[in-house]
């Protein structure tokens, strides 16, 4: 089987940053396989292998009801990210998935115009491929510093 | 005492303590660098226990991690004597930092500006050129190095938490904490942790909005919506609330529902009733009474800066740093047994997500003290109203009151003299 096209894995990245900068959130589960792994850490607890997250989700029904709990439960400002992607790394590629490496820079943009670098790091992925999708068996957002200012309402 | 405030157009009054009672907080206490100050010198370098950190992150010899006592940063070491060993992380020569990373294992420490050394318990061994380089310059024969070095902390350790002081007049850590409160950190803290994660949340506020909030029982199910939707933790739920004698530290708890649900919150049309709310993975709320007493949660805090939470089976510490006036680190260290199961450290993993800078229920924490902040910001000479069960400081029955806010400030004005 041969592998995953480039333009493919990049469409993908594109639609995914733009699905959660638009604020269309109840679309980014859509994004990730029904077994998926999601999790925010630090590169200081990557490294040390630690296992906890800021955000951990091990299926989709995770991920849905985080936005159910952001739309619904949790109080927070309103807010906006722009992610801006850096090229992805093709670390490995074929039977189907492609384990790729890409640089992200997040700025949040609070309701009163104040606009702050809130993260920069890596997304660590695994993409499936099935039918005509291209999904996130696995997304782990690995952020360059341990440190989040106030809170991490919406995800990266 | 009398603090005066940064002059404004027309200098304010001296401000005092409103008399007689702990049913009125003045903003101004959140704002002014001279309390900021004094908190460094009265509370933090008073005689107090700090939290520095977990005994199994210094499990070996020469494992150290840096911290700080307030503003002071500190190194926290175990010797090769088995012993931990805490001292200021403050170059005696010029006042560089000894150790900069936050952690790591030492044979010694090297100040990187003159390479001045220390062993592990702090004390100087080596000046570089001490006597001089081809019998010239070199330090006065009259210099002792034993009369040279950073403070030492006093350590005491309890369950596993590293606590470090640095008066001599401080109380023994049990004493301290007093001997309910002490039960409940051994209840959670019973046997060896292993620590799965580190994070920092920078807080846009000062450091006691953010300790009054964890304390505030009254708000826990109002802001968090997320618990009293899924009925996890309810005013009306058995639960209570137990404040250490001088006021300092406290522990909140409740168990597990047996009974339906009172009406109270919806007869009142309070935000946090929403019927129709349902989780598509229900994994997360899964609780294992992993203590074996039905409790679902215990939030505990040790004054000023330590909370010990049990929300479900998700263990977390937070230390509570001020960094300013307005600006407060929280970091939080989350944590498991060391024998964990692997299903244990998986209900771990996503239980997790209940707290910490993205939590369904502590995201809130996060900014609510911030919106004070905000709020207060021209108020200086106003107060807060904190009569929610009256006015006394004991513990309570109830989680609809005020008490153990009320009690930090008992203790913090013992120590400051306000």
């Amino acid at each position: 089987m041969a592998g995953i096209t480039l333009d493919r894995i990049l469409a993908v990245q594109a639609a995914y940053i733009r699905c959660i900068d638009t604020g269309a959130l109840e679309g980014w589960p859509g994004f990730f396989t029904d077994d998926c792994l999601y999790k925010v850490t630090t590169a200081e607890n990557h490294k040390q292998g630690f296992e906890a997250g800021i955000i951990y989700a091990d299926s989709k029904g995770m991920l849905t009801d985080r936005i159910l709990a952001l739309r619904q439960a949790n109080i927070y400002e309103k807010q906006t990210y722009r992610h801006i992607l850096g090229l992805p790394t093709v670390l490995s590629n074929g039977g189907g998935e492609a384990k790729t490496e890409t640089p992200f820079l997040v700025v949040r943009i609070m309701h009163d115009g104040q606009s702050d670098v809130f993260a920069t790091g890596v997304y660590l992925d695994t993409l499936r491929a099935s039918d005509d999708e291209l999904k996130f068996a696995s997304r782990l957002v690995v952020c360059d510093s341990s440190r989040i200012d106030t809170l991490m309402a919406i995800p990266l | 005492m009398n603090i005066n405030v940064t002059p404004g157009g027309n200098a304010p009054p001296p401000m005092e303590w409103p008399q007689g009672e702990l049913t009125r907080i003045p903003f101004w206490v959140y704002q002014t660098p001279d309390i900021y100050a004094l908190e460094q010198k009265r509370i933090y370098e008073g005689p107090i226990w700090n939290y520095l950190c977990l005994e199994a992150e210094v499990a070996k010899p020469g494992d150290y991690r840096t911290t700080f006592v307030g503003s002071m940063p500190v190194v926290v070491v175990r010797d090769y004597d088995e012993e931990i060993y805490a001292f200021e992380n403050r170059c005696a020569h010029r006042g560089a930092l000894i150790a900069l990373d936050s952690g790591g294992t030492a044979r010694d420490f090297t100040c990187v500006y003159h390479a001045w050394n220390y062993d592990l318990k702090g004390n100087l061994k080596a000046v570089a050129f001490e006597d001089g380089v081809a019998g010239r310059g070199g330090m006065p024969k009259t210099f002792c190095r034993s009369d040279h070095g950073p403070r030492k902390l006093r350590i005491a350790i309890f369950a596993g938490l590293v606590f470090g002081s640095l008066s001599d007049d401080v109380p023994p850590i049990e004493e301290y904490l007093g001997e309910e409160i002490a039960a409940k950190i051994k209840r959670v803290l019973h046997k060896p942790v292993a620590v799965t994660g580190r994070f920092t949340q920078s807080l846009p506020n000062n450091w006691k909005l953010y300790f009054e909030n964890v304390k505030d029982t009254y708000h826990a199910s109002l802001l968090h919506t997320f618990f009293t939707t899924f009925r996890i933790n309810r005013l009306s739920q058995k639960g209570g609330m137990i404040v250490s004698p001088d006021g300092g530290n406290h522990a909140s708890f409740s168990y597990t529902e047996t009974k339906p649900a009172d009406h109270d919150y919806a007869a009142r049309g309070l935000r946090s009733d929403n019927e129709d709310f349902a989780l598509q993975d229900q994994s997360l709320l899964t609780t294992i009474d992993e203590f074996g007493d039905g409790c679902n949660m215990q939030i505990l805090t040790v004054f000023p800066g330590l909370v010990v939470q049990q929300i479900q089976n998700a263990l977390a510490i937070r230390q509570v740093l001020p960094k300013g006036q307005f600006r407060t680190a929280l970091n939080w260290t989350t944590i498991g047994f060391a024998d964990d199961t692997p299903q244990m450290k998986t209900l771990r993993l996503k239980q997790n997500n209940l707290a910490g800078p993205a939590g369904y229920v502590s995201m809130e924490d996060g900014a609510v003290g911030g919106f004070v902040q905000r709020g207060v910001a021209a108020a200086g000479d106003e107060r807060a109203v904190v009569e929610m069960g009256g006015t006394g400081t004991m513990t309570e029955g109830t989680r609809a009151t005020e008490a153990s806010v009320r009690g930090f400030w008992k203790c913090y004005r013992g120590h400051m003299g306000l």
